[in-house]
């Protein structure tokens, strides 16, 4: 019961300092905004074509774009000395997480249900009729690398280079979440879309161990 | 240093052995022919390189456990020696496929696999001289190598259920069936001779980690006096 009134609390205070200057959000979705315009440039956007490499290109796009989104999640509070003071507020280091990552989960999906409508535009994929299964695609792979990320984003925050290494040991991991989202995607953007539920299942498993990883190992990456 | 010199000839011995046996011993593949002798070096290369990063694995846990600087040594010997035969295996890999397949390289599952498990184990290496202080960096770099680790398994499963169009490459998919008995004893000996390799390596090379720890102690009480 702690945990989660704990963790709403401190959802709140990494919501609070988000929507306070909404730089991530907006920074963000201006990136993922130019690698989907340059993306267009490297193959010809025909209809035939875009539904082919939409989901593709879509999840790439949402990958660089968190690989730099997460950057900011440790490093804030590296420095502005802060870490010290959110260890000392929970007993348990792995409320943190939770926090931190659900926050990152839920930035994700906002800039990601921000783009599909643009992205839908300018690739002639029609969403709206599967929907409901994209966000839930959306979801599973947000959260995957969210546990992730945020996980290492601890591990990067401590680092020299730190902008550079985020992306490199965070997009070798985030390979299979890279995969099964991707087959899911192209297949409910087909011409006739269909539900890859082996995809969700795979999605739901990767969540899992690296939860459960992160939920065992997370203390240790917060240790002074 | 004579135990040292009695290991390394022994390991000489032992490879040179089972470079005859690839040669002389193994019968000639009927459909590949002389080329298919790679095998021998390619994939009891691949299965030391695993047990290296097996071993790392291992390390890493042990050292966020025990938090004794021995297990990080173990660690960074092992990634290291783990991704110097993987790099063999990328080589010998498309060496091999290109006159068999016709193809330098395909993003089969195994393929592709090994190439991100390669590409994880230089990140660790990477990430450990990027963290300045010691305790840190072998906790990080333990940490991000279980995560490493935890993440093959669903690389491979993802490139297998997604990637791949036959669940073994068409023409010869490493030891699955068919291969010879004899195939089979040379290559189960040229294993245990990639294995009495990297155990040569990898304990060479803790015991540079080893001094580098100990150089590092005195080099920090020397800056603290």
């Amino acid at each position: 019961m702690a945990l989660l009134s704990n963790t709403a609390v401190l959802l709140g205070k990494e919501l609070r300092t988000e929507f306070r200057s909404r730089e991530l959000l907006t920074t963000t979705v201006v990136f993922i905004l130019i690698v989907v315009v340059l993306f267009s440039f490297t193959f010809d956007p025909t209809s035939a074509e875009s539904r082919r490499f939409a989901g593709s290109l879509l999840w790439l796009a949402f990958l660089f774009a968190a690989s730099l989104m997460l950057q900011p999640c440790f490093l804030r509070e590296q420095n502005n000395d802060t870490l010290s003071a959110l260890r000392l507020s929970v007993s348990d280091p792995f409320t943190i997480f939770v926090a931190k990552l659900a926050a990152n989960t839920l930035f994700l999906l906002l800039t990601e249900l921000l783009m599909l409508p643009v992205f839908s535009i300018l690739f002639n994929v029609p969403i709206c009729p599967v929907f409901g299964r994209l966000v839930l695609v959306l979801f599973l792979g947000s959260l995957g690398v969210s546990i992730a990320g945020t996980a290492l984003s601890a591990v990067s925050a401590q680092a020299r280079m730190r902008e550079l290494l985020l992306p490199l040991l965070l997009l070798p991991l985030l390979t299979p979440v890279l995969v099964a989202s991707t087959q899911v995607t192209v297949g409910l953007l087909d011409a006739q879309p269909f539900m890859e539920w082996k995809g969700i299942e795979f999605l739901v498993v990767f969540d899992v161990v690296f939860f459960t990883a992160l939920w065992l190992l997370g203390e240790y990456l917060l240790e002074e | 240093m004579a135990k040292h010199a009695l290991g390394s000839a022994i390991v000489v011995l032992l490879l040179v052995a089972a470079a005859y046996g690839a040669f002389f011993i193994a019968p000639t593949d009927v459909k590949q022919g002389l080329i298919y002798r790679i095998l021998f070096l390619h994939v009891s290369s691949a299965w030391a390189g695993l047990t290296a990063f097996f071993i790392c694995f291992v390390g890493n846990l042990m050292y966020v456990w025990r938090r004794a600087p021995q297990w990080d040594w173990l660690g960074t010997s092992a990634a290291e020696v783990g991704l110097a035969f993987t790099t063999v295996v990328l080589v010998t890999g498309p060496i091999w496929a290109h006159p068999v397949w016709g193809i330098w390289w395909t993003w089969d599952a195994r393929l592709t696999s090994t190439f991100v498990l390669w590409l994880l184990y230089v990140s660790y290496l990477l990430l450990r001289t990027l963290v300045e202080e010691p305790d840190r960096r072998a906790l990080f770099s333990a940490l991000f190598g279980i995560f490493a680790f935890l993440d093959v398994p669903l690389v491979f499963g993802s490139i297998r259920w997604w990637r791949t169009q036959h669940p073994q490459p068409v023409v010869m998919g490493g030891p699955g069936t068919g291969l010879d008995p004899t195939m089979w004893k040379v290559l189960f000996f040229s294993w245990m001779a990639m294995l009495a390799l990297m155990t040569l390596l990898l304990l060479a090379r803790y015991k540079l980690e080893a001094m580098r720890g100990d150089l590092d102690i005195v080099r920090r009480e020397a800056e603290a006096a």
